[in-house]
């Protein structure tokens, strides 16, 4: 037990990070906070990415004479930090939707708590 | 044409149309159409060429700039893709020759964003479905749900609110497929469907990735709308306007069943993803859960266009009832569905966009049968879409729930045929109340008076312009003419489509 969480535990970490994400996205009545918590949750899923990627004593992989190109074991994969870029564009990009849909919601109701807005739609 | 192009052609198409739309917009608003409605166009030409050329030939596939796949990116182009790629282009194709009137009636002085944003959302549906590297999908449905989110907030006061549901649902969809690849990539190495599906059978009983498959399910199935999940489709799609619902309600969620058909039964073998792991019989059971929930939601409904999304959620759930049986039958009756499905409700949100052209509202309590002399082309065209949802034969809904049906006798699921019944009389329910409305019900006085003249309606009056009318009634015709060649489809077409080992 002790053995899994020593190797494991940023993994667990991650884990907590993303259902606190969505409980904010459920369960907070205001907008912003659901923004913030739906930031959570993709920042985790970036994150076990890039920790899935690390090894221990290992370099980037860039061609070096001192170290041997036989052992894969010397160099980290550099596929997921590569793919992660992208997955963080993303992330800004849909933050940035949801802060102008906030806006727009402020400006026609006046309000940024639910059941407030759920009141005035009516 | 060299048709080993064809995979990135489609949704290149739209990529390029994307751009065109802004530059001839800013030019002259009027025209701005024009640009998506020849992508539309060539892309529905394209995948036609595209499915006769796979049919003939076997699959296509294309290395993104010459990287050989594991290491590049691929796109396939095989019968199931090019089929549904077809389906998606075709109907949108009519939807916007029908938008030109309703969005400068709907949203004036928003026209060149609106088919921006069409186009981009065209683009990133079109290339979920060629793409066969499962992070390109990523980014592709997250290129799709943004457009989408943006559409649906074009509408009227309360839209932005309902873009906002959906939004947060749609990126928390989005963050468990990506943690579920995440899973998987770990495990092998490898993004590449068809590689996957070559090596998974070596580390497919470890944890990670019955994790990883069961969290691509959930994400995939918040965005399809699967029953618990549904809780952002009927909002955001009564609140936008016409125009967007109509694009976005008839494809928008079939995609994302794609993607579920695909890594269920092409990536894992269906042994696996149906027999080690319960996760297909899953998907059906919320189905038929989703099936019968949205039908009485959809009757409880006085507004056409809520009751028609609480509909969607129904009809999304017959396609899970397919994949849930995960037998050829069931298979092919998904697939019809989806074709059938996106016809019908393209029909029926086309219908609802005319009557608020013409009447200004379309609720229900205020149909009475002055609809059926003032407007009876369009009458015509919902009676028969509503008996193609209903399920009488010879219209197209008939079939898929026919083969359906057969797949739920041959597995021996009882539980689902109950469930195909019970929702189509439930469907009954719902669609004849309106027919009632409009071809029975007396005029009441109040009508009578609030109309400036004291004569009778006079025939056809109302009915909308023929640039809205046309594709209203081509569906109407097309859904008679899919339930009469249904045999030729799945003989011609689907047969071939089955994966192996179903």
């Amino acid at each position: 037990m002790l053995e899994l969480i020593q190797g494991h535990y940023a993994y667990f970490f991650l884990m907590l990070l993303f259902v606190i994400g969505l409980y904010a996205m459920m369960m907070k009545k205001n907008f912003m906070k659901k923004i913030m918590g739906m930031s959570m949750v993709q920042s985790a899923t970036i994150m076990v990415w890039i920790v899935a990627a690390y090894k221990h004593g290992g370099t980037v992989p860039i061609m070096d004479k001192s170290i041997p190109v036989d052992n894969p074991d010397l160099y980290i994969n550099p596929l997921p930090h590569t793919l992660m870029l992208t997955a963080i564009v993303v992330a800004v990009v849909t933050l940035g939707v949801s802060f102008a849909l906030v806006v727009s919601i402020y400006r026609n109701f006046k309000s940024l708590d639910e059941p407030t807005i759920l009141k005035r739609m009516k | 044409m060299n048709t080993s192009n064809i995979p990135v052609l489609i949704p290149a198409v739209f990529m390029f149309a994307a751009l065109a739309v802004p530059m001839v917009g800013l030019w002259k608003r009027s025209l701005s159409i024009y640009p998506a409605l020849l992508a539309s166009l060539l892309a529905a030409w394209y995948s036609a060429s595209g499915l006769m050329h796979t049919i003939e030939h076997g699959a296509v596939s294309y290395h993104l700039s010459g990287w050989v796949p594991p290491i590049g990116i691929e796109y396939v182009l095989d019968p199931l893709s090019a089929f549904i790629c077809l389906v998606i282009t075709a109907v949108t194709t009519v939807v916007l020759f029908f938008s030109r009137k309703i969005v400068k009636f709907e949203t004036p002085d928003k026209e060149m964003p609106f088919y921006a944003l069409a186009m981009l959302l065209l683009m990133g549906l079109t290339g979920m479905v060629m793409t066969g590297d499962f992070f390109n999908l990523y980014v592709f449905l997250e290129i799709s749900a943004l457009a989408g989110y943006a559409l649906v907030a074009i509408g009227d006061k309360r839209a932005p609110v309902a873009a906002f549901k959906y939004l947060t649902l749609g990126t928390a969809g989005a963050a468990f497929y990506l943690l579920g690849v995440s899973f998987i990539f770990i495990s092998t190495g490898t993004l590449n469907m068809a590689d996957v599906a070559s090596v998974i059978h070596l580390v497919d009983h470890t944890v990670p990735v019955m994790i990883g498959l069961s969290l691509i399910v959930l994400g995939t199935g918040l965005k399809m709308a699967l029953f618990p999940m549904h809780a952002w489709m009927p909002d955001a799609y009564s609140y936008a306007s016409s125009a967007a619902t109509a694009l976005i309600a008839p494809i928008g969620t079939k995609v994302s069943a794609y993607v579920l058909l695909r890594i269920m039964f092409d990536v894992f073998e269906p042994g696996y993803s149906a027999g080690e792991l319960p996760l297909a019989q899953i998907v059906g059971y919320l189905g038929a859960i989703g099936v019968i929930w949205g039908s009485i939601l959809a009757i409880c409904q006085k507004e056409l266009k809520t009751m028609l999304a609480y509909s969607s959620v129904a009809q999304v759930g017959y396609i899970g009832i397919g994949i849930g049986l995960a037998s050829p039958l069931g298979f092919i009756g998904a697939v019809l569905h989806i074709l059938n499905h996106a016809c019908m409700k393209a029909c029926l949100f086309l219908i609802s966009g005319c009557l608020r052209f013409r009447l200004g509202h379309s609720w229900i309590p205020k149909f009475e049968d002055s609809l059926r002399i003032t407007m009876p082309w369009t009458a015509v065209a919902f009676v028969v879409a509503a008996i193609s949802m209903i399920g009488l034969p010879p219209t197209a809904g008939f079939f898929s729930k026919w083969y359906l049906a057969l797949g739920s006798i041959e597995q021996g699921a009882w539980i689902f045929l109950v469930v195909l019944l019970v929702s189509s009389l439930l469907n009954a329910v719902y669609f004849f109340r309106i027919i009632e409305k409009m071809y029975i019900r007396p005029q009441s006085e109040e009508m009578i008076k609030a109309q400036e003249q004291a004569e009778s309606p006079t025939w056809g009056r109302k009915e909308a312009p023929w640039s809205m009318l046309g594709p209203v009634m081509l569906l109407a015709v097309s859904l008679l003419v899919l339930g009469v060649f249904n045999v030729w489809i799945v003989s011609n077409f689907i047969e071939f489509m089955i994966p192996i080992g179903l």
